[in-house]
């Protein structure tokens, strides 16, 4: 339903996109998932037509995104990062507006900005404008605008950034009720781990605009064989002296030390903590929290990108804001 | 036919949005009334310099004061399309199958009804003063008509300008730039064969002037139609070129967005 190949996609000196390709199967979720500034939103903007590569192609629905951007346009439903919903006018005409720029008229426009609205839970609201509503009223807005002309593809751009954590699932709730219910093919792009393994069938890890990993969110955790191990250093590392103290520890693969925190991998986690910490109190290094997990897509990200993502997270902030 | 009417609904969306300040609008009608009032007073002794033509300044000063009216409230149009860019609304239009140019048309409507209004305040005001329009209502017509026109072009400009620069201050800077200069390089407040010849000569390819005296000429006893008509084709010609111009400042947004 959605193909991208090869695309690239600078900014003047900033590559926002550096050959990123994947295909998503109809009526699927597929997560578009990676830090701030990994090419995540350049990636919507060139397939929705908004942008276009430098090169590279892409077709969406069976349209070419640079050939025929009309006919994308009529298959898809955009939620952007940055609303798109004119705050001066009400809900219910902020909807019709979209539908009319689609096509639609009269009584049939009407009825389908009715029900969507409804759907929704917008109704009472309706005829208040939009800058009054709540931030998940405002989003709930946007996913009817993107909704009005039955889109066969939506895309959501980062969904639920900025929302309170009920919002946020509640929002999850409609994005699955949109695929199961109206067979929608959904692109989202998150820089949530939780969302994606929530809501997705399908995962791309993009890291500095092309992806790093792909496959299902379950594929993808057990690509990494063992248990991942997180400790939380009490101080900074000095001389390299946490690597002087894992050398001597069997079984730790993948070792990362960021600042204060200490990744590794392990095939059996019960086993190789104690190892850990008596090594790390052998060579004088106080420990403030270890914990051991099954392995998440948090640490699928760490395995493919070689950074953590929080650590990815904080560098791109400053930098531009996300292309 | 689609076009057309992505454009009205359009139009629509920029008049409920202008209609839900009412602030904003009370401003807008009270400006032309007190510019009308304020530079007819102010100026009444300039018919007392030889060489000037008629004993009422007032008489003399509605056509510019109604062109220069639509004429600076059109500059500010390119204001809702940078607040448009901000706030993510012209992506999400520019994702839909709408043509490029009903996204300029549309607003340009809404400035249109604008200026419209506006104008009908001067008349209304300038008729309450006594300024007589010895053209009769075909004249007024033409006269609002050119005064519209100049202000579509102008309204396009300003949206080339706001999707260009993409920022408040710079279009700010720019509008305020052309306004004062562009309304007095012309026979706004001073006839012909009194401003310097220098001014005159600048006049002669000044949109504001060609509208000043399109609609002045309309509104005289006796019109000379040919010469109303042919400043009314360039203002026509100005207005289109401004909005092919805006319409294909997309493409330059969208180059870099």
């Amino acid at each position: 339903m959605i193909k991208a190949t090869d695309l690239r996609k600078n900014y003047g000196k900033v590559r926002a996109l550096d050959g990123l390709s994947f295909e998503v199967s109809p009526g699927t979720i597929f997560g578009l998932l990676g830090p701030n500034g990994a090419g995540k939103s350049t990636s919507v903007k060139l397939l929705t037509t908004l942008a276009r590569p430098d090169s590279g192609k892409a077709s969406v629905a069976g349209h070419d995104v640079l050939r025929e951007p009309a006919e994308v346009r009529r298959a898809i439903g955009v939620v952007a990062q940055r609303s798109g919903m004119d705050r001066d006018l009400t809900g219910r005409e902020n909807v019709k507006l979209q539908g009319q720029l689609q096509g639609m008229r009269g009584p049939e426009l009407d009825r389908r900005t009715d029900e969507l609205l409804e759907q929704l839970g917008l109704s009472e609201a309706a005829r208040r404008v939009a800058r009054t509503y709540s931030g998940g009223m405002q989003r709930r807005l946007d996913i009817a605008i993107g909704l009005v002309h039955r889109p066969r593809v939506l895309f959501l751009d980062e969904p639920t950034t900025g929302l309170d954590p009920e919002v946020r699932a509640a929002m999850w709730q409609e994005i699955g009720r949109l695929k199961e219910d109206e067979g929608l093919t959904i692109l989202l792009t998150t820089h949530y781990m939780e969302e994606a393994d929530r809501l997705a069938s399908h995962v791309a890890i993009v890291d500095r605009g092309r992806v790093v990993a792909q496959g299902s969110p379950a594929e993808l955790k057990a690509s990494l064989h063992g248990e991942a191990v997180h400790v939380d250093l009490e101080g900074a590392n000095v001389n390299g002296n946490v690597q002087a103290a894992l050398r001597g520890v069997p079984g730790l693969r993948e070792v990362l030390i960021e600042g204060r925190a200490l990744h590794a991998r392990v095939d059996d986690g019960a086993r190789a903590v104690p190892a850990v910490l008596a090594a790390l109190d052998a060579h004088s290094v106080p420990v403030a929290t270890v914990t051991v997990a099954r392995p998440s897509l948090d640490d699928v990200y760490l395995r493919y990108a070689g950074r953590s993502f929080a650590e990815a997270d904080k560098h791109e902030e400053t930098k531009e804001d996300d292309q | 036919m689609t076009a057309l009417s992505d454009t009205w609904a359009l139009t629509v969306r920029d008049l409920l949005r202008l209609w839900r300040q009412p602030w904003f609008i009370a401003i807008v009608l009270v400006q032309p009334i007190i510019w009308l009032l304020l530079f007819g007073d102010l100026f009444q002794r300039v018919v007392d310099i030889p060489g000037f033509e008629g004993s009422d300044y007032k008489q003399y000063l509605v056509p510019g004061v109604l062109v220069m009216t639509a004429f600076f409230s059109s500059g500010w149009n390119g204001m809702s399309t940078i607040e448009d860019l901000e706030r993510g609304v012209t992506d999400r239009l520019l994702v839909t199958p709408a043509r490029r140019w009903p996204l300029i048309v549309g607003r340009l409507g809404q400035n249109a009804v604008q200026a419209l209004v506006q104008s009908l305040v001067i008349v209304g005001m300038a008729l309450a003063i006594g300024v007589s329009f010895d053209g009769g209502p075909l004249g007024v017509v033409a006269l609002v008509l050119a005064a519209l026109l100049l202000g579509t072009g102008f309204a396009a400009l300003s949206n080339a300008l706001a999707l260009v620069t993409r920022q408040e201050e710079s279009l700010i800077g720019a509008v305020t730039f052309l306004q004062l200069p562009l309304t007095f390089l012309s026979t706004a407040f001073m006839q012909k064969q009194l401003i310097p010849d220098w001014v005159a000569a600048v006049a002669d390819y000044n949109p504001v002037n060609w509208a000043i005296v399109a609609g002045r000429e309309a509104v005289q006893s006796n019109p000379d139609w040919g010469t109303v008509a042919g400043y009314c084709g360039l203002l026509v010609a100005f207005a289109l070129a401004c909005t092919v111009l805006a319409t294909r400042a997309f493409r330059a947004y969208q180059a870099q967005v």
